[in-house]
């Protein structure tokens, strides 16, 4: 393999953190667009090893494919799939799939990508049959068509949703040797359209002593959960709309639940019916399920932001380095508890750290994308990735988080993330 | 707005004046009103202190039944060993370092248990047992982890009173606090 072409922007970007991470504006000396014509394409093979092109492709010398009412990813992304789709024992649609982060750039999840977690498989939801009970301790109990909601103002807002038992292999005593996805893919970030639960609730007219809604879904599994009537009247969404289309079957359609920054067991999907209550109704997945079980025994109930959390995905398992020179490290940070302010980026398994560079926008409750650029010597390495919120709080190292809640919880895994770097390129999960 | 949508909207406020403790803005008001029968035919969640419980009745034998038929594919001979969760025994073993959560080690109210099951089991036929069946299969699964006897009944009025061993064990970290009436 041949060395690849030195570039002068990066000759003069001086280190910002030990063993080759550079400064973060070294991308950005040439400007943005140097950057996103890719000068160098991570993780691909290199130019040399490529066959040249034909001077005339055939795609040049006959008529393209026809036009299409849907169209569909290229052929050749075909692998780039939902991944580590597993149901319980004997069923087919109880259980998740991943979001294979390895494979996706930016900050919006496509909607056919988007993780999955259903507790009794997706259910076929005709939205001229489907109807929305609001009652309970209301003035006036209302039932509303799918149609009439859309009459109703809505808000757009690009919010991630994380499943709660996200990265929960990382609570064993062995990292689980799996993609970025498999391990960490449980979250996903969309474009969400739909109607301020608030408005809702206020027709209905809130009896003044409720403390808490019951939130249900027309699945099979009635999934059922109890959001704080706080949360209901603040930021609460009933979304019809995941990335400017209909919500995905998968994802609740015709209507569902949006919480954000909250476990995403709690945006429930296809929602059939919100009850006011004065007391949480304890549902089995509030009870159960969805509690953090620490070492002493006891369990914290009702934990209900994600915490703030991040991961390199460009490197990352599932990918390979293809030899030493220039990469651009590239990640994901998201928080439950409000913005990304900084993502502090290490090439030499934490001693120094480089503060990333995070993609605009950079939103609240979305996952926001961090870059920087990495001239890797070709040696044996450990990267790791930390985030901070606008709330100063920091990503923990697994041994914090271990420590501070015991190994026996399963859910709210947000630990600082270490991928080895072998000499070979290939990239593994390890505690360190 | 119109002479008339001012006084509708007024109107609206002395009517419903106070009724969300909000400001009135014109919202599309496009739902309908539901009737009491509508409401009860949809809600099917229990309160942990048991309202919203149905009529009908079942003893740990009637459960037993019940199960053999309809949940032991599934969780096992007597709630263990089965290919899908575990319903029986682990007490004691939360603060191991192999806890074993059950329902008799670490649900905090058999409310939960009907609850759940009515609205969700058995997994390939929800919503097919009737309530007394349903009371039974929760009336068994509480008696197998010792929580009330083989010959206790549960219904709407005992099924609250009991009392789950784990229940104390539970830190609410949402602010929330039961209202005094």
């Amino acid at each position: 393999m041949r060395p690849r072409r030195r570039d002068r922007r990066f000759d003069d970007a001086r280190d910002a953190a030990g063993n080759g991470v550079l400064d973060r504006r070294a991308f950005l000396r040439g400007g943005a667009g140097a950057v996103a014509t890719g000068a160098f394409m991570a993780y691909a093979p290199s130019d040399a090893s490529a066959a040249s092109p034909p001077e005339t492709p055939s795609g040049m010398t006959t008529p393209g494919a026809p036009l299409s009412p849907y169209g569909s990813p290229a052929t050749f992304e075909r692998e780039v799939t939902r991944t580590l789709i597993r149901s319980q024992p004997g069923t087919t649609g109880a259980g998740a799939s991943r979001t294979p982060l390895e494979a996706l750039e930016g900050m919006i999840t496509p909607s056919g990508l988007h993780f999955e977690r259903h507790h009794n498989g997706v259910p076929t939801i005709d939205p001229a049959q489907h109807q929305l009970l609001i009652h309970g301790m209301v003035a006036r109990p209302l039932i509303f068509t799918v149609a009439s909601l859309q009459r109703y103002p809505m808000e757009s807002r690009i919010h991630f949703l994380e499943c709660s038992g996200n990265s929960a292999l990382m609570y064993g005593a062995t990292p689980p040797t799996l993609t970025c996805g498999q391990t960490h893919g449980l979250v996903s970030c969309s474009e969400w359209t739909g109607v301020p639960l608030r408005l809702l609730l206020e027709e209905a007219g809130v009896d003044p002593r409720a403390d808490w809604v019951l939130a249900e879904g027309a699945d099979a599994a009635a999934m059922s959960r109890s959001v704080p009537m706080a949360k209901a009247m603040d930021d609460a969404m009933l979304a019809l709309y995941q990335n400017g289309e209909r919500l995905r079957p998968e994802n609740g359609y015709p209507v569902r639940l949006f919480l954000p920054g909250y476990e995403g067991n709690m945006s429930v999907k296809w929602l059939r019916r919100i009850k006011v209550t004065d007391t949480p109704t304890m549902t089995k997945d509030e009870t159960s399920k969805y509690t953090d079980l620490r070492a002493d025994g006891t369990s914290l109930m009702f934990t209900y932001p994600m915490e703030v959390k991040s991961v390199i995905t460009r490197p990352a398992p599932g990918l390979k380095m293809t030899g030493p020179g220039l990469y651009e490290l590239s990640g994901i940070a998201w928080s439950g508890r409000g913005k990304i302010r900084k993502v502090e980026v290490s090439a030499d398994g934490g001693q120094t750290w480089a503060e990333a560079v995070l993609a605009a926008p950079v939103l609240a409750y979305a996952l926001t994308r961090f870059r920087i650029a990495w001239k890797w010597n070709g040696a044996p390495t450990v990267l790791k990735s930390r985030a901070t919120d606008d709330a100063g709080r920091v990503q923990p190292t697994r041994d914090e988080l271990i420590a501070q809640q015991g190994a026996n919880v399963v859910y709210h895994y947000h630990a600082i993330q270490a991928w080895r770097v072998e000499s070979t390129g290939e990239v593994k999960n390890v505690y360190a | 707005m119109s002479t008339r949508e001012a006084l509708a909207v007024a109107t609206c406020v002395i009517v419903f004046g106070g009724c969300a403790g909000t400001a009135p803005r014109e919202t599309p008001n496009l739902g309908r009103a539901a009737t009491q029968a509508e409401i009860a035919g949809w809600d099917i969640s229990i309160a942990p202190d048991g309202r919203g419980l149905p009529r009908g009745a079942g003893t740990p034998a009637d459960g037993a039944l019940v199960y053999a038929q309809k949940c032991q594919v599934c969780h096992g001979d007597k709630g263990v060993g089965g290919p899908n969760d575990r319903l029986v025994g682990g007490q004691g073993t939360l603060a191991s370092k192999t806890p074993v959560r059950t329902i008799g080690s670490y649900w905090p109210y058999a409310t939960t248990v009907f609850d759940y099951v009515r609205r969700s089991m058995p997994f390939f036929q929800p919503h097919s047992l009737t309530d007394s069946e349903v009371y039974a299969v929760t009336a068994y699964l509480l008696s197998l982890n010792g929580i009330i006897g083989e010959q206790d009944v549960m219904n709407a009025e005992t099924l609250p009173k009991v009392k789950m061993p784990n229940r104390d064990n539970f830190i609410l970290v949402q602010p929330w606090k039961p209202r005094v009436q």
